[in-house]
């Protein structure tokens, strides 16, 4: 009775905050914590008929055939390289971008190269390979122009297996290397400037001291960067793979995201796709947490 | 203090590399402008490089004609302003209570928000709630599903942790201030910063996005711009390459592209100049303690 008195009154003296709360907290019950509760018709027989709740329980069945069909070990293949080289390529372009434009001394120079350089950030998915379809196209295309203007063949970029990762990924550093930047920026301006100083005095040349001033000083901030990117390996880009991929790079194309998306909403087989789903959630949750236990211990840094 | 040798070289470098990030940023999007005001042949023949040739309107005009584009337009724009309206209502009344230390339950509720950036229920689980609540096929579904990131409401919340003092709110309560009328006079009106930084991040994402309309809409009548421009684009063009009728496809998909994407960056564009810097600010808050 005493307790359930002063939670009432916790709660009693704030209720308008509780008030302005209520629609955020109706917002994650129902549409993120609601499809939370729906994963379970991975292990059940669903029919739309019967619903969620309503359908039998059939096990780890459709986990089973999804490990036995011929295509899981390309699908996971694929994925994997794809969020590896990405990660590879992408993560350390902006930590660079952003040591160099630090180093600008012309502060206008500096402040227009940063204003282009995210301004791709903003191109929608849809118009970047629209874009890239266009620059890319074998007969009219620029760099196919280029190309036979140097004696070779044409390539028809975006049908080629071999060329969708690169492009995948290189299309991605274009877009967003310069918003990256951004924040490894803001990381840098809050370095003390008399280490610099003082460094300079004793003569440390501007390439040393990237490297032991302003390097050491971001390096939290990567980290915990890092992690994060680690936490959505598994789960890159749908929106541009699906844009991307055609019958002819399917074999390269074909990543877990856009295979749910296939069997699930247009296949209708949605039991198994979930199950798919829920398969590549659950490895990228264990790895987001193997990593950020990794970081802890390592150098002290963690998301929580 | 003069520069040492070593140091000149790597301006030297670093000046360079700088000017080559800017041409290989800049020269896509300034050769899709040129390009839609060229003569598609004359694109064709590898004739347009640095300036327009053989300048035409000719695409301009047939997008201009192209009804389901202008129907693109005015959805997403609908989608724009009502969404964005909802995202940031929710968003700032939602973590206005998350940053007081004295809002009883604040940890239970942000562990429940930051769990869901890193797991979700996925695509199928997603689009059956949504189908069970009637909305595939509405505008809701364009709306509702997204109405707040987490991301954003822990940057708001950041702010208003670092902004609004604790002692300003203790001086508001011994008036007879109440938590919302203190929220509502007091707390909004020094938030216009963040205010436009959520509209701006929540706006560019609804102009952007294809995914939503993707999964719930079959009417092509509630089909946002992007959607319209994908079939431009993309279908289209690979369609014309890879198929040997392409007549159709072709005419339509060679001359409009280039203007077709003018048409749907134009207003990002334009603004982004001027808006640029509330972006930035966005990222920064973000950064504070991400």
């Amino acid at each position: 009775m005493c307790t359930l008195k002063a939670f009432q009154k916790k709660i009693g003296v704030n209720w308008q905050l509780y008030l302005l709360f209520l629609p955020t907290l109706a917002y994650f019950l129902i549409f993120q914590y609601g499809p939370l509760y729906g994963i379970q018709i991975a292990f059940k027989d669903f029919s739309a008929v019967r619903g969620i709740t309503g359908s039998p329980w059939i096990g780890f069945e459709h986990f089973e055939r999804f490990f036995g069909s011929y295509q899981f070990w390309t699908l996971l293949y694929n994925t994997i390289e794809l969020s590896l080289y990405g990660l590879l390529v992408g993560f350390p372009v902006p930590i660079i971008l952003a040591l160099l434009l630090n180093q600008l001394g012309h502060e206008r120079f500096k402040r227009f190269v940063q204003t282009v350089s995210y301004a791709p950030h903003f191109i929608s998915t849809v118009v970047l390979v629209g874009m890239m379809f266009v620059f890319l196209s074998p007969n009219s295309g620029l760099l196919n122009q280029i190309i036979v203007a140097f004696g070779g063949d044409p390539v028809f970029f975006m049908a080629r297996p071999e060329w969708f990762k690169t492009l995948f990924v290189f299309s991605t550093v274009w877009q967003s290397a310069g918003w990256g930047a951004i924040i490894y920026l803001a990381a840098l301006a809050s370095i003390d400037p008399g280490l610099h100083e003082a460094a300079r005095i004793d003569g440390a040349s501007k390439l040393q001291r990237i490297r032991h001033i302003d390097l050491p000083g971001i390096m939290p901030t990567i980290i915990i960067l890092f992690i994060l990117e680690i936490g959505k390996l598994m789960t890159v880009g749908f929106e541009k793979a699906y844009l991307m991929q055609n019958s002819l790079n399917i074999d390269s194309s074909e990543i877990i995201q856009t295979y749910v998306y296939k069997t699930g909403l247009l296949g209708a087989q949605f039991s198994f796709s979930t199950a798919v789903g829920l398969f590549d959630a659950v490895i990228n949750f264990m790895i987001l947490i193997l990593f950020n236990r990794l970081s802890r211990r390592i150098s002290e840094t963690s998301l929580w | 203090m003069r520069k040492t040798t070593g140091d000149k070289v790597f301006d030297l470098f670093n000046i360079a590399f700088m000017l080559l990030l800017l041409l290989i940023v800049l020269y896509p999007l300034y050769f899709i402008v040129i390009a839609s005001f060229s003569n598609p042949d004359r694109i064709n023949a590898g004739e347009v490089w640095i300036w327009v040739n053989d300048y035409t309107l000719k695409g301009y005009h047939e997008i201009f004609q192209h009804e389901r584009i202008w129907t693109g337009y005015r959805n997403t724009i609908i989608y724009m302003v009502v969404g964005t309206l909802i995202n940031v209502v929710i968003t700032l009344t939602g973590a206005y209570p998350l940053s007081r230390s004295d809002f009883y339950g604040r940890k239970f509720f942000m562990l429940l928000i930051v769990f869901t950036m890193f797991f979700s229920g996925g695509l199928i689980p997603m689009y059956l709630l949504v189908k069970n609540l009637g909305m595939v096929n509405t505008i809701w579904a364009m709306i509702l599903p997204q109405a707040v990131s987490a991301w954003n409401l822990i940057i708001a919340r950041t702010f208003f942790q670092n902004s609004i003092s604790n002692e300003l709110r203790e001086a508001a309560a011994i008036d007879g201030c109440s938590n919302l009328k203190f929220f509502l006079q007091i707390v909004i009106p020094l938030s216009k910063a963040i205010t436009a930084v959520m509209v701006l991040f929540y706006g560019v994402t609804h102009w952007n996005s294809y995914f939503q309309a993707l999964i719930y809409l079959r009417n092509e009548d509630l089909y946002p711009l992007q959607l319209v421009l994908r079939d431009i684009l993309i279908l289209s063009q690979s369609m014309s390459e890879m198929m040997a009728d392409q007549d159709d496809y072709e005419s339509l998909g060679e001359t409009i592209k280039y203007g077709v994407i003018i048409m749907a960056s134009v207003p990002m564009l334009v603004l982004y100049p001027f808006l640029q810097k509330y972006f930035v600010k966005g990222v920064m808050i973000g950064s504070l303690k991400g």
